[in-house]
């Protein structure tokens, strides 16, 4: 051990890795207020063993569980003009960003990536509900723009996983146009002949779900995530009435008609890859084709989806790669 | 019985003493006030003009809201002929919060939708303060399909609040329905040309305005929120709706800067509730001036062109 390997290195892992770094070792699940232990929690998904309460999972998180192997390429964002409108509440907007960017380790709040998930080549987006409520401005509008151009080019399904509060009021109207500006990235992709499949996760809100996040082919939701033009404080402060139980919640919206599945997290993967199959014309996956990822066993090892179904999902490169952690810190 | 808005307050003191001279003039004839009635007309019209020479963002809004404001029934009555409304969503109902049917502009058949949000209590009910529910959006969707299959201009009229936050109305799929509409105004093969009479609140107006040219009166505002419901979000105080206002940049003056409004439909001193006959006169003339600069495209190049524009949609800032 020389100085680098003991100061150097420690220095500049922490700058990547500052997000996987667990704050507390013990995570109290929201819903039912059990101790969850960060590892069983991560291995279960971020889902709550004791009552199923699906927790956020950030864009990289979710990647590395959706990927083979969580290997993915990140497909590059245009960037938006910053603060076009010189906005300042009791904090100014590029204020804000920073901190949002500090906080998460993130540009921004949506992830574009593409990569093989049961061997299926496929364009995901994931928004990131923890920078800045995952809010729809015109980042999120170049990514989701960027997404359906770049899946139209490889001719893949583009999977778009919907996580916001709503527009981002510190890009005012400019947010709004993003509304009609998404729509048109759709409607793009959906002349290409491609198929467009939406996970609406907790909580898809406001001008993201009237917009592309109702716009799917498929709409798939996470169980009891909340999905709602308005939300239930507004619609209480308006009609004066305590809202029932489960309102606006995801089995509630698949009640009405507004979805077409609600699925755990841990079978998501896999009817993801079933669903996209079929429409592009593949033939069914095939399971346990390969070996899992040789590092998986390895205790630092991050869950992924091979770990909870065997063999399936993994990839040429699991053994040449560095474990999904690793790789979402790239 | 004029309805003075809450800065128009010295205003009124003086039109109301105006008023209350000539009233006693009249009954007295022998009393000769009219010089001191005229003075004081004067000093009211410098006070209008030094009070809408600069209306601050939060004072527009209130302008936008004015009651005496021409409505969407207004502009239908006044600008077209043969107005044939039609109802319902085919599905659920038909919501009275959005108006529309066939009409002719100009001698040229059209298809012509807005939101109406009454001009009384009763009619303001049965409107729902202009407050579409998904059946409003969904009828909106019916009624833009037939002008499509059929060749009409759609001409679109927009004021409302926002979409209307209910319990039942999420039930029905306000978000897709509101999603659907914009997608169906992108998707039209005829011209679209929208005017933003009023408020255009938020997602229930990008539902109708998402059109190859958008006009925007000059005392109307067009925002992605409330200035009330972004001060509680930000500022924790629905009080400081004035700032949030000023922040929000929802002037037709900033919206025509940031490219998102394509021309802006002047208001003669003192606002639409004024001079309601000049205004509607004015916005029946920038609809014809819009729908002529898209003469003659075929329905590739309308769709194109609304595309191009709204993919376009953040290209441009504000100046510092």
């Amino acid at each position: 051990m020389n100085w680098i390997s003991n100061y150097v290195r420690p220095k500049i892992n922490s700058l990547f890795s500052r997000r996987e770094m667990p704050e507390h070792l013990w995570t109290k699940c929201p819903e039912c207020g059990t101790m969850l232990f960060h590892r069983e929690l991560a291995t279960n998904l971020n889902v709550c063993t004791a009552c199923g309460h699906h927790m956020a999972l950030t864009p990289r998180a979710r990647f590395a569980t959706l990927f083979d192997g969580g290997v993915f390429t990140e497909v590059p964002v245009a960037e938006p003009l910053a603060d076009p409108l010189h906005f300042r509440d009791s904090k100014r907007y590029t204020d804000r960003m920073r901190s949002a960017q500090r906080d998460t380790g993130e540009k921004e709040a949506m992830l574009v990536a593409e990569g093989e998930m049961g061997r299926t080549p496929i364009v995901a987006a994931a928004q990131d509900f923890s920078f800045m409520g995952g809010s729809m401005g015109m980042y999120v509008g170049n990514a989701i723009v960027a997404a359906c151009a770049r899946a139209t080019e490889l001719r893949r399904p583009l999977i778009l996983f919907s996580a916001a509060g709503g527009a981002r009021m510190q890009e005012g109207i400019l947010s709004l146009m993003q509304m009609p500006r998404t729509t048109v990235a759709v409607e793009e992709l959906r002349e290409a002949g491609l198929p467009y499949i939406v996970v609406l996760t907790h909580p898809t809100t406001g001008g993201v779900t009237a917009s592309y996040a109702m716009l799917g082919d498929i709409h798939i939701a996470e169980p009891n995530a909340l999905i709602c033009f308005a939300g239930p404080r507004v619609i209480e402060q308006t009609i004066r009435e305590k809202l029932p139980e489960g309102f606006q919640r995801a089995e509630y919206l698949l009640d009405h008609g507004m979805l077409d599945r609600v699925t755990h997290r841990r079978e998501l993967r896999d009817e993801l890859i079933t669903v996209t199959r079929m429409l592009m014309g593949l033939p069914p996956a095939v399971k346990g084709d390969l070996p899992p990822p040789l590092d998986l066993a390895a205790p630092e090892a991050q869950p992924d989806a091979p770990a909870e179904d065997g063999a399936e999902g993994t990839t040429e490169t699991g053994d040449q790669r560095p474990g999904p952690k690793a790789d979402a810190a790239e | 019985m004029t309805h003075y808005l809450e800065f128009e307050k010295p205003l009124a003191e003086i039109e109301g003493k105006a008023e209350e001279l000539r009233a006693m003039a009249r009954s007295s004839p022998e009393m000769n006030v009219e010089d001191e009635a005229r003075a004081l007309d004067a000093k009211a019209a410098t006070m209008l003009r030094d009070l809408y020479a600069k209306l601050t963002p939060w004072r527009k809004c209130q302008v936008a809201r004015h009651p005496a404001r021409p409505h969407c029934v207004d502009y239908i009555e006044a600008l077209f002929d043969e107005y044939t409304p039609l109802a319902g969503d085919r599905a659920f109902a038909d919501d009275h919060a959005v108006m529309g049917g066939m009409a002719r502009f100009h001698d040229r058949p059209v298809m012509v939708i807005g939101q109406e949000k009454g001009h009384d209590t009763q009619t303001r009910i049965e409107r729902n303060f202009g407050m579409a529910r998904p059946e409003g959006y969904r009828k909106a969707i019916r009624l833009m399909d037939l002008a499509d299959r059929f060749g009409l201009p759609v001409i679109t009229l927009v004021d409302t609040p926002g979409a209307y936050p209910g319990k039942g109305a999420e039930e029905r799929g306000q978000s897709e329905a509101i999603a659907r509409s914009t997608a169906k105004c992108l998707s039209l093969g005829v011209p679209l040309v929208s005017v933003i009479i009023g408020e255009g609140g938020s997602g229930g107006a990008v539902a109708f305005a998402t059109a190859n040219r958008v006009a925007m009166l000059q005392h109307s505002v067009y925002s992605v929120i409330s200035p009330e419901g972004c001060a509680s979000i930000l500022w924790k105080d629905a009080e400081k709706m004035r700032e949030a206002a000023e922040a929000l940049r929802l002037t037709a003056q900033d919206l025509h800067e940031l490219a998102v409004v394509d021309r802006i439909v002047p208001e003669p001193v003192g606002g639409a509730h004024r001079h309601r006959e000049t205004v509607i006169g004015a916005v029946g003339e920038a609809v014809a001036a819009m729908l002529d600069e898209l003469q003659g495209m075929d329905a590739g190049a309308v769709r194109a062109d609304r595309r191009r524009k709204y993919l376009q949609m953040g290209a441009r800032g504000l100046a510092a």
